[in-house]
């Protein structure tokens, strides 16, 4: 054991420090609150909407809503195999 | 104006129970009237915590029921004379707490006390959210650890959903409540520090309650830790709180120990 890692030893707080920022800011955006609710119905509206177009597996949809003091977003992301974007065109 | 306060946290085991019995008793002290009811239908402690085990003779699903009126319930505190408690069942009828039954409780309560405060099971069930239902203010109680603070975010977020003040569009007022805190842990990294989980939870701070061994021994002689051991540094730590909650600016004295007191002091609290 070097003497570095000696002193590094312990500090495990900074870890779940980290940790915890991550897990949290995802968990936010998809377990409780009113939000929770209204983006679990905006999603599957969302889904259903696409569907009649294409076939986008489930997991290429992500729904995010971020709740900020002045402004809040809606964020949808949703990714398009190549199989079906190669046969869509631009709107003239 | 009555205050309703709810002493909430998610995760089990933080210092729920420990802590409504010494804000409550803290705030009965500087002489406002209080009842601190117990929430947790079928498990029920804060009568032990307060010492008053065999004084129970009814219970909130009682006065819920019918079975019993509210001044029959509550339970006088020998030493602090505007200190009373409202009793959980330790029977495990939990569907007798019903939402209207709550609201009729806690109406009666705002009539007679100052402060009403809430002592809320864990987890995230219904003795929970009844607890938080009609809170003004909320209490989390989170210990330096991950899972813990993860529970307290939730929480949270059931306050700005799940009470009749976010329903209503307003705020419920929360204060962040640091219980088990070990100082030296934190700052050689081995704990979370205060700053750290203030910055992940994002509520104000209300009190950081020192790891020690007062808050055992309280419990022990059944009586809250501002009664029990009134000049040790857990029951500081509450009396500052409640001078917060009554809206007083509390400077805090961060004590910074010399080499000398620490060479001859063996114990921090």
């Amino acid at each position: 054991m070097s003497l570095f890692s000696f002193f590094k030893r312990n500090t495990s707080a900074p870890v779940a420090r980290e940790r915890l920022q991550v897990l949290l800011a995802h968990e936010r955006t998809i377990v409780g609150g009113a939000e929770s609710d209204l983006v679990a119905i905006l999603r599957e509206e969302i889904m259903a909407v696409i569907a009649k177009h294409m076939a986008v597996p489930q997991d290429n949809v992500q729904i995010k809503m971020d709740r900020g003091a002045s402004v809040s977003t809606l964020e949808v992301d949703i990714e398009i195999p190549t199989s079906i974007a190669a046969g869509m065109r631009p709107a003239a | 104006m009555a205050k309703v306060l709810v002493v909430t946290s998610g995760k089990g085991g933080v210092g729920k129970t420990t802590s409504t019995a010494a804000l409550g008793a803290a705030l009965a002290q500087s002489g406002q009237k209080v009842a601190v009811i117990d929430f947790d239908v079928g498990l029920r402690n804060l009568d032990l915590i307060m010492g008053a085990e065999r004084r129970v003779v009814f219970d909130l699903i009682n006065v819920i029921k019918g079975d019993a009126k509210l001044e029959q319930a509550l339970i006088r505190d020998k030493r602090v004379e505007t200190l009373s408690l409202l009793p959980a069942s330790q029977t495990r009828d939990k569907d007798n707490l019903t939402e209207e039954g709550v609201e009729r409780v806690i109406n009666g309560l705002r009539e007679k006390f100052d402060w009403i405060i809430c002592d809320s099971p864990a987890g995230i069930e219904r003795g929970a959210t009844l607890a938080m239902r009609h809170a003004d203010v909320a209490v989390v109680v989170t210990n330096p650890e991950v899972s813990s603070i993860r529970d307290s975010d939730r929480i949270i977020g059931l306050l700005d959903s799940k009470t009749e003040k976010a329903e209503k569009g307003e705020q419920v007022e929360k204060h962040l409540l640091l219980t088990r805190y070990d100082n030296a842990r934190a700052q050689r990294g081995e704990i979370l520090k205060v700053e750290d989980v203030l910055e992940i939870l994002s509520i104000p701070l209300l009190a950081i309650i020192p790891e020690s061994t007062e808050v055992l021994r309280s419990s022990n002689l059944g009586a809250p830790v501002t009664l029990g051991s009134p000049n040790s540094a857990p029951a500081r730590a509450y009396l500052d709180a409640v001078r917060k909650l009554q809206g007083e600016t509390v400077v805090e004295v961060q004590k910074q120990r010399g080499l000398f007191s620490k060479l001859f002091s063996r114990r921090a609290a």
